[in-house]
Parts: C-alpha cells; sequence; structure tokens
C-alpha cells in the first residue's frame, strides 16, 4: 500500500521521459559551465543571451523601472523584425533593489551563471560602478543607458554609455541659472551618498562661479534621509536666488516641500535625477515652479522618438516615456546594432563595434560615441507645471 | 538670531519623535535588560498602519480632520501595541531564562525579519510611498520664524503621552508591577505579581508610543518605506542611552538633545555631510565618560 503512489509516481515522470530530460540538462549545465562566455554564445546557435542589472524595487525604482520598459520594448521589436545574426535576443534581467552591493552579485552571477555575452545597466552612477570593473574584468562589453558621472566609462574599454555625462549637464544647468533663471547667488544642497550628485555638483559650481555667480552655501545630505530642515533653515538665511540640488527623486520631493514649509520660494532646479512620476506624488503642489535638466522630451524629438512614444504607450498601458524609458530604449538599439556590425557574439568584437558607433539614429538624437566613449548628445530643460513636465528649451553640445 | 530659533524649532520636533521611540526602548530595558532592536521596525509598521488607517477612516469622516487624524493615531498604536506583545510572545517568551546575549542576536534577527518580509512585493513593497496628509495644515509666521502646525502637533503629543506613560509607572498598580519587575523579577513573581502579563504590557506599551512616533514622523516627512525605521531607530536608541537607558525623562531629554545637534549640525557648511557622524560619536563619547548616560545614576530606580 506505502508503496504504491511512489510507483505511480515514478511511472508517470519515465513515461513523460522527464528523467532523461533532465539529466541531459544537468549534463548541459555542467558543459556549459567550463566554456567562456563568449565562445558559448557562438557555438550554440541559439538565443544571444544579453544581461540588464536594474533598480526595480526600492528608493530609486522608478528610474529602474522606466529604462527596464525602454529596453525590453527595444528587444521585443528587434526580435519581431527577425532578431540579430539570424538569432533572437534574450534579455536577462536582475534587480539589485537599489541596494549597494547588490549590483556586484547579480552581475556576477549575469556573468558567471548565465554567460552573458553584453551587459546593459543602469541609471544610477553609484551603482553602474559598482558593475563596471566586474563587466571590464571578464571583458563583457557594457552599456550604461544613463549614467551621467565620468567616472562610470573611465572604468575601462569595456564599458561605454548612450547619454551625456555630468560636465555636460552641470554646465547647462549653471548656463540655465545665470541666464535664464538670472540668478547671482545659488545655494547648493548634495547627496554625499551619490557619485552622481557629487560630480553635478562640482562641474555646476565651476560654471556657474565663472560665469560670475556666487555659491552663497554649499550643504550636504545622505541619501535616504527624512529631515533637510536643518540644511535649509541655514539655506534660507543665506537668501540665495535659487537651490541646485543635484539629488534623486524621492530626497528631492521632500526638500521641495520642506523648503516650501520654511517659506523658501525661490525656485530648485536639479538634474535628471529629477525625473519620476514620484515626484509629483511625493512632492505635490511643493515641485511646482521648479526646474531639471534630462535627456529627452516626448514634446519634442524626431520621427523616431514620436513613434518611440506611441509603441511605448501601446506596450505599457498608457504611460508616458520619460527619459531614462527613452535611454534604456537606445541602449539595447545601439548594442544590437554593435553585435549585427560585428557579426559575432566574442567580446572584444561587441566592444569595438560599439566603440565605431557614428551618427547611430536612436531615440534621444543621433548617437556618436566618441574617444571617451561617451556619447555626445543635447539636453532637454524642463519645467514643473500643473503636476507635468514642461518643455522649455534644447541645449546642443 | 532668527535662524538660530528657526534650528530649535526644527530640532525639537525631530527630536521629540525621537524622543518618543527613545522611551519604548528604555522602558524595556528597564524591566527586561535588553535592548528590542526590533523597535525601529514597529516604528515603521505604525506608519504603515497609518497609511492603510486613513482610507478607511475618511470613508466616514472626511478627509484631513483632526478627529480623523486622532481616530487612524489611536488604531494604529492598538495594532502596534498588539503587533509588540505578539513579538515578544513569538520571540522572547520563549527565551526568556536564556542569557541576555541569546535575546539581543534574537532581536536583531526579528528586526532584520521584519524590514526585509515588508520589502517583499506582497507585502509593503521597497518603493517609498505618499503618506496620506491626515490634518489639514497651516504656519505661522512670527519675527522671522515659520512654526508649522505639524511641529507643534508632534511636541504636543509628544509631551501628552509622556505625562500619560509618567502617570501609568508611577501611579497606577500595574506601573507599580512594572517597577517592581524591573526592581527584582523574583521577589516580584513571590509577591503575586504575574511576570507574564506585566512583560506583555511593557511591549505593549513602548510598541504603541513607536506606532505614535511612526505616524507623527510620517505626517512631517512625507515619504514612508519599509527601512524607515533602521536610521531613525538606531538614533531614537542613542538618545536613550545619552539621557541614561532605563530613565523614562532621560529618555525624553536625549531625544530633544540628539534632534537639536543634528539640525543644528546640518546646518553648517562642511558639518552638515556629518550629522549621523555626530550622533554616533555623541554615543561613543558619552559612553567613555558617563556610563550610565546624563540623567542615569548608579543606582537608579528602573522604570
Amino acid at each position: 500500500m506505502k508503496t504504491q503512489p511512489m510507483k505511480t509516481i515514478f511511472r508517470n515522470l519515465s513515461g513523460q521521459h522527464a528523467l532523461p530530460t533532465a539529466l541531459a540538462l544537468v549534463s548541459l549545465l555542467i558543459a556549459g559551465c567550463n566554456k567562456p562566455a563568449s565562445d558559448q554564445g557562438d557555438s550554440s546557435g541559439g538565443v544571444i543571451k544579453i544581461g540588464e542589472f536594474a533598480s526595480l524595487t526600492g528608493k530609486d525604482a522608478t528610474f529602474g523601472v522606466s529604462s527596464h520598459e525602454g529596453t525590453v520594448m527595444a528587444i521585443e521589436e528587434i526580435n519581431a523584425a527577425g532578431g540579430v545574426l539570424g538569432r533572437k535576443l534574450e534579455l536577462l534581467t536582475e534587480d539589485n533593489q537599489c541596494k549597494a552591493g547588490e549590483t556586484a552579485t547579480v552581475v556576477n552571477k549575469l556573468i558567471a551563471r548565465d554567460n552573458v555575452v553584453a551587459m546593459l545597466g543602469e541609471v544610477a552612477s553609484s551603482r553602474s560602478l559598482e558593475a563596471a570593473p566586474i563587466c571590464q574584468a571578464n571583458k563583457i562589453p557594457m552599456i550604461s543607458p544613463s549614467s551621467t558621472n565620468p567616472k562610470v566609462t573611465e572604468t575601462g574599454d569595456y564599458i561605454f554609455r548612450v547619454c551625456f555625462i555630468d560636465p555636460f549637464q552641470g554646465t547647462v544647468m549653471a548656463n540655465f541659472a545665470t541666464k535664464t533663471l538670472k540668478a547671482k547667488r545659488v545655494a547648493v544642497l548634495t547627496d554625499v551618498k551619490s557619485d552622481y550628485s557629487k560630480g553635478l555638483a562640482k562641474f555646476f559650481k565651476e560654471r556657474f562661479v565663472a560665469n560670475g555667480g556666487e555659491i552663497v552655501t554649499e550643504l550636504d545630505y545622505n541619501g535616504g534621509d527624512k529631515d533637510f530642515k536643518g540644511q535649509l533653515t541655514a539655506i534660507k538665511a543665506a537668501n540665495p536666488d535659487g537651490i541646485f540640488v543635484p539629488g534623486y527623486y524621492t530626497e528631492c520631493a521632500l526638500i521641495s516641500i520642506q523648503a516650501r514649509q520654511l517659506g523658501i520660494t525661490v525656485p530648485l532646479f536639479g538634474g535628471d535625477g529629477w525625473e519620476s512620476e514620484k515626484l509629483f506624488e511625493i512632492g505635490g503642489p511643493a515641485v511646482e515652479g521648479c526646474y531639471l535638466s534630462t535627456h529627452y522630451s516626448p514634446a519634442v524629438g524626431s520621427e523616431l522618438s514620436k513613434k518611440f512614444v506611441e509603441n511605448y504607450k501601446k506596450r505599457w498601458n498608457g504611460k508616458t516615456p520619460d527619459a531614462l524609458a527613452a535611454c534604456g530604449y537606445d541602449s539595447a538599439l545601439v548594442l544590437a546594432d554593435a553585435i549585427r556590425r560585428a557579426g559575432s557574439t566574442e567580446g572584444q568584437k561587441i566592444r569595438d563595434a560599439i566603440a565605431a558607433t557614428k551618427s547611430f539614429p536612436a531615440v534621444t538624437g543621433a548617437i556618436t560615441i566618441n574617444e571617451k566613449r561617451d556619447a555626445t548628445k543635447s539636453a532637454v530643460i524642463l519645467k514643473i507645471k500643473d503636476g507635468k513636465y514642461e518643455y522649455l528649451e534644447t541645449v546642443g553640445p | 538670531m532668527a535662524e538660530f530659533l528657526q534650528q530649535l524649532i526644527n530640532g525639537l520636533a525631530l527630536g521629540a519623535i525621537y524622543a518618543l521611540i527613545a522611551l519604548g526602548y528604555t522602558m524595556v530595558y528597564g524591566v527586561l535588560r535588553f535592548i528590542n532592536f526590533a523597535h525601529g521596525d514597529v516604528f515603521m509598521l505604525g506608519a504603515f498602519a497609518g497609511y492603510y488607517l486613513a482610507p478607511l477612516v475618511n470613508r466616514c469622516l472626511p478627509a484631513q480632520s483632526y478627529l480623523g487624524g486622532a481616530i487612524v493615531l489611536v488604531l494604529a498604536m492598538l495594532i502596534c501595541a498588539v503587533l509588540g506583545m505578539l513579538i515578544e510572545f513569538l520571540a522572547y517568551r520563549p527565551l526568556r531564562n536564556r542569557p541576555k546575549l541569546t535575546v539581543l542576536i534574537t532581536a536583531i534577527g526579528v528586526s532584520l525579519f521584519i524590514e526585509y518580509s515588508c520589502q517583499h512585493e506582497a507585502i509593503f513593497g521597497a518603493a517609498p510611498r505618499k503618506f496620506p496628509d491626515l490634518i489639514p495644515t497651516t504656519a505661522w509666521h512670527f519675527w522671522g520664524l515659520v512654526l508649522s502646525s505639524n511641529q507643534v502637533i508632534v511636541l504636543a503629543t509628544t509631551l501628552l503621552l509622556l505625562g500619560g506613560l509618567s502617570y501609568i509607572v508611577k501611579r497606577t498598580r500595574i506601573g507599580t508591577a512594572m517597577r517592581a519587575v524591573a526592581f527584582n523579577e523574583q521577589a516580584a513573581a513571590l509577591m503575586g505579581v504575574n511576570i507574564n502579563s506585566i512583560i506583555s504590557f511593557t511591549f505593549a506599551l513602548g510598541s504603541a508610543l513607536a506606532a505614535a512616533g511612526g505616524i507623527l514622523f510620517a505626517m512631517n516627512y512625507a515619504s514612508i518605506e519599509p527601512l524607515m525605521g533602521v536610521q531613525t531607530g538606531l538614533k531614537a536608541f542613542i538618545a536613550a542611552v545619552f539621557g541614561g537607558i532605563g530613565n523614562l525623562p532621560g529618555a525624553a531629554l536625549g531625544g530633544g538633545i540628539l534632534g537639536v545637534i543634528e539640525t543644528y549640525a546640518g546646518g553648517i557648511p562642511g558639518l552638515s555631510n556629518y550629522r549621523d557622524g555626530i550622533a554616533f560619536a555623541i554615543l561613543i563619547l558619552v559612553l567613555l565618560f558617563r556610563p550610565a548616560g546624563l540623567l542615569g545614576k548608579q543606582q537608579t530606580e528602573k522604570v
């Protein structure tokens, strides 16, 4: 009686050839482990595996989700058009939960266990900086969609990006503060935990002072802080014409609220870290009249861009794409184009092909990868009005 | 001068929240002689309880009313009181007669368990959320200062709860029993005090205060997430040690001073970066020079 169920299970299993299949799979896995990633990609003739590390949950999650949605859409479109080199692309995504240290773990996993041929990710510079040395050491080409800190691509010759860098973004905002806002005295509030924020603050200050402006006070906070009243009270006492906050949206929304509570009425402005729907959800009326620079606005752009906005809305339930979605989309397109031109999935060849990218037509504008492996592109400035981003101007590189 | 006073107001409002949480740490320590590291997470659960309760309460009462806010606050405190008792019953009671270190490690385990399970999408998820505006807010401007109604409410609620707590501990039978357990657990048991129910009550009271802290915190700093209790909980712990752990007025004083120091440090260029560092440096200094804390004495009467 007792052995009966066991037997039935076993019979069912063998009847469906489950056991032999499982054994075959295991032996395949074992064989796969011994081969370097790039070889396996070539010889198998199956899908081309592309790794993606993204911040899908956590503090800056809307960044990761937008960028991921753009990337997924690009991969789907490429596959629908027949794939690359006659093979389909497979995107393997890992969530780093916005945590320090987690990126290294997931990137190692993608390279060692999943044998990806190239890596896409991520928005936040601090986390891209975690992944870059690992990709470089394993000779896996990596394209960051929207990490703007210069140090990211300085890691090595396998690391690229399809967005502008902070020296440019900082300069754009400094010129904007001087020319459009007519600000003479500006306070800077930096997130010292973020490489992005520190970089942007530095380049902003350099240009703003060169423009004849005065930095009246510089204060810091730690990403994840909730109370900024200490800093903002000191800023209010310094009486600036504007406050430059190069941070991420969760803190920027809280900073805006507390600034308004303390009776600070001058505009706050920042970089692409401000761009998120959560900024409005948390910040509400407090973020009205603030400004930010970013990569792209759906309000302006080429035919390609219009088509992207249309398809994105269809694919993601009517959601309007933000700049990070567009950058995520572009990063996958640039990578697919490079694999096509390389005619191979070997790391070295893909790398050379990405480096040779010239005037590639992308949603955020034509992409040319320069000798520092960065894209030279223009920036747009948006104003927050009635709970929406309003296009203000485009600034060329 | 205006800046100095404004920072004092900001600091006291922040410190009042630290004080509320610190009271929970200090009370449990007073009775059981161990640090309940999961206390900061009960604070977070309190804020989330408010987040989910607010829309329910708003069905019967108009949104943003003082009565509605008070009901949300009281309900969240009740929920967290039950949670606190549950944590004690499940995690700490089985270890009552084990070395204190075992319970301490378990407390850290409970804390991590709550933090990480709450980050799962099926519970709260890791993304920050907007805490609803419970009560109408106004701001008063005078002598170049800004005082928001929220800040006044935080200070008033803290003082009220501190008063209530002192009354319970000093004047009621159950408070006397708590002090008896704190003084000598065995002797209290021999005198007919039900140790288990007293300890449960202590956890309930501490957790209710943490929930109040959570709601007040979320009212002032609109975004809430599952890890919000980590840093705030640590600061409150420092406040408790600073004021003299086991000593109720000490916890309130410690919270207030810590909030004010932190706020002033935040407003000084070059020092704002080290705001949290300053808080932890204070902890080390206090432990070096006054191990019993500001108000702690060698033979202090515990809770």
